[in-house]
């Protein structure tokens, strides 16, 4: 590929012809396709970071009330950091949790509809996006429902003794993580179905044909070959699973509260402002930090 | 696992393949014997590939078996065989540079230094300074050979060959057929090769089995094959013949005796597949001869009148079709080795054959004569 690119070069030919107006016009094509996006990402999103980013610097005395002064106050991080580090590492436990049972269920589960379906296809994967049609809300409540005290999930936990007489699911860790997975799961499914279903099955056969048991083919081939798919609905699962308040505030009770509820009581009921802002800096350079180790270990090609 | 064992002739015995109602193979038997170059040919979809991928385990065999030497592997998963593949796609790793994919077979099966081996594969198939490349920064022709390095260097007791030169130009498949030549004969690994080309399969084989709908019409040596065609399929599948109706009047001596079209054929007893009945006397169109008139033809030679219809002049020969009084079309080539006289459309001429060229095959009584229309590339009078 590089010899052809350099063929017109060493050709003979005189110079590149001279730039016209219309050349020129199309060069700035690009960024005036770029504008709407940008325009809209510089009024929703970088203007009210650079906002929120200063809210996390105001004087932690003020109050809407009496209003907010910038004093640069960059003590607000640790204050927020010392005072709620257990809902900090409790929200990268349960996603982490939550993360690892979406993979044990959602890679088989993107493997089977790309690769064995065959015309249940399309019917299986709006089942994986249906739940998305009604509301978040709804869904975390419907399953308050499945793991309610008197529901039947309970009550057969409890008789095969798996739970005790008095055991419940609910408002426990376990209803927290089992909400984090279910929400989350498609959007770890569908990046990896994405990525197995281009998965030539002919390279499995070649694997197999070249004295690789199914085994050693799905680690040398398989999972490699479904890393970008694999990459994006990690990320994609992880980073909104750890910010997720709902899960916590439905399913779970003060104690197994992740920092997203923290953040949302900040701002929402102790109308703490600075508070608020400065975790939620922090919450987003944590993930940023988790995402970044990640890419660097995951983008090399000994993930495992 | 592959090199330790003594390789043995490869054997399929009664090996059967139906999807559902389709018969793909259909009971074949057959012996490839250690070492040779052995060509499946075929059309599409006359089981040729189904009979490979059983031989590689990537198909399970309906009913028979697969034997390597006296051991039965029909049973054996594709990665327990002592049998490597070169796909039709290649199917190299796109993950993988080119010193990891030929490197593969060898990992797999716990060999930690590949290093030399590697290389001297790659050196093989003249893809030196390649090992960093990935696939797709290879034209055809050098992913055609990394997939055969990767096939190669573990030493598979057979060597199965999909199509692999499909993909490629006509000029570099030519280069390539001679290149797997050599290299089969220098390592002397049993290769079975699958195609539909049947100059490929003439070029490269030692023995040619060519296949119609999931069974074996005609095997043997490409010479034998091309010139005494057991069937009127293989006459027309492995280059072409002109075959016209006729039954058998008799015999005198070892000629055996034939009536068409009210006149009167002899074909040695040796080259007749039938010797009742109604036959085909088949004559390859190389081997027919063009006069002007029937006093012209040599004696002992035989001969059809007729008018040219057609000639294509195709460089190494001209390609004439003579038109009988029946309607027959028969090809005839004519080598443009400048001693020849030359016809134009619509003048008469006879077409005359020595008889030993000429061979009979059976015939079903409703068959009427078949010849094939010019190919771009008959096998009589190419390169």
């Amino acid at each position: 590929m590089s010899i052809l690119a350099h063929v017109p070069a060493g050709s003979g030919q005189p110079a590149s012809p001279p730039q016209t107006a219309r050349s020129a016009r199309y060069r700035f094509l690009p960024y005036l396709l770029l504008l709407p996006g940008a325009a809209w990402l510089l009024l929703f999103f970088a203007v009210p970071l650079v906002q929120l980013a200063s809210a996390s610097l105001y004087d932690p005395e003020g109050s809407l009330s009496t209003g907010y002064a910038l004093t640069w106050a960059f003590g607000n991080y640790p204050t927020a950091l010392q005072q709620y580090w257990p809902q900090f590492s409790r929200s990268f436990l349960y996603a982490g949790m939550a993360l690892v049972l979406a993979l044990l269920m959602g890679y088989p589960l993107a493997y089977a509809i790309a690769q064995k379906a065959g015309r249940w296809k399309n019917l299986l994967l709006v089942c994986v996006v249906a739940p998305m049609f009604t509301s978040f809300l709804v869904r975390t409540l419907a399953w308050k429902t499945i793991l309610s005290d008197n529901g039947w999930l309970v009550g057969l936990l409890r008789d095969v003794h798996l739970l005790g007489p008095d055991g419940r699911l609910l408002a426990t860790p376990i209803a927290v993580v089992l909400g984090l997975t279910y929400n989350f799961l498609p959007f770890l499914v569908l990046p990896l179905y994405a990525s197995l279903e281009r998965l030539d099955y002919r390279l499995l056969e070649a694997a197999s044909d070249l004295y690789a048991s199914p085994l050693k083919t799905f680690r040398r081939v398989t999972l490699p070959l479904s890393m970008p798919g694999l990459i994006a609905g990690t990320l994609l699962f992880f980073i909104p699973a750890t910010g997720d308040y709902i899960n916590a505030e439905l399913l779970g009770t003060p104690n197994q509260y992740m920092i997203g509820n923290v953040i949302d009581s900040a701002f929402l009921v102790r109308l703490d402002y600075p508070q608020g802002a400065a975790l939620s800096f922090l919450l987003m350079s944590a993930i940023l930090a988790v995402v970044f180790v990640y890419l660097r270990r995951a983008g090399t090609e000994d993930v495992l | 696992m592959a090199q330790e064992t003594p390789a043995g002739d490869l054997r399929l015995a009664n090996l059967t393949k139906t999807f559902g109602p389709f018969t793909a193979v259909d009971d074949l038997s057959l012996t490839i014997a250690q070492g040779s170059f052995f060509a499946l040919l075929g059309a599409s979809g006359c089981g040729k590939t189904t009979t490979l991928r059983m031989i590689a385990g990537l198909e399970e065999p309906t009913s028979g078996q697969v034997l390597l030497g006296d051991r039965d592997i029909a049973g054996l998963r594709p990665y327990k065989r002592p049998v490597n593949t070169v796909f039709q796609s290649y199917a190299l790793f796109p993950h993988l540079d080119i010193f990891e994919n030929v490197a593969f077979g060898l990992r797999r099966r716990g060999i930690r230094s590949v290093d030399s081996q590697v290389r001297e594969m790659l050196s093989l198939v003249q893809l030196d300074g390649y090992e960093r490349r990935r696939p797709t920064q290879l034209s055809g022709g050098q992913q055609q050979r990394v997939a055969l390095a990767r096939a190669l260097i573990n030493h598979p007791q057979v060597l199965l060959l999909d199509e692999p030169l499909g993909a490629l130009d006509l000029k570099l498949r030519r280069q390539m057929q001679i290149e797997l030549k050599r290299i089969q004969t220098e390592v002397g690994i049993t290769f079975v090769h699958v195609t539909h080309d049947q100059e490929e399969a003439m070029t490269m084989a030692d023995t040619v089995a060519v296949m119609n709908a999931g069974r074996i019409e005609q095997l043997g040596a490409p010479a034998d094959i091309y010139e005494f065609p057991a069937t009127a399929f293989v006459a027309n599948f492995l280059g072409q013949s002109n075959l016209i109706a006729g039954e058998v009047s008799g015999s005198n001596g070892d000629d055996t005796l034939v009536t068409a079209r009210g006149a009167r054929f002899s074909v040695p007893s040796a080259r007749a597949r039938a010797d009742e009945g109604p036959v085909y006397l088949g004559v390859r169109p190389e081997k027919l001869h063009l006069a002007g008139a029937a006093v012209q033809v040599p004696a002992g030679s035989q001969h059809l009148e007729g008018t040219i219809s057609d000639a294509s002049y195709v460089g190494v020969s001209t390609q004439y079709l003579l038109r009988t009084s029946w309607g027959t079309e028969l090809s005839v080539f004519v080598a443009n080795s400048g001693t020849q006289q030359r016809f134009a459309v619509g003048e008469r001429a006879v077409a005359y054959w020595d008889p030993r060229h000429a061979f009979l095959l059976g015939r079903r009584a409703d068959e009427d004569d078949r010849t094939t229309p010019v190919l771009d590339q008959p096998v009589g009078a190419s390169s």
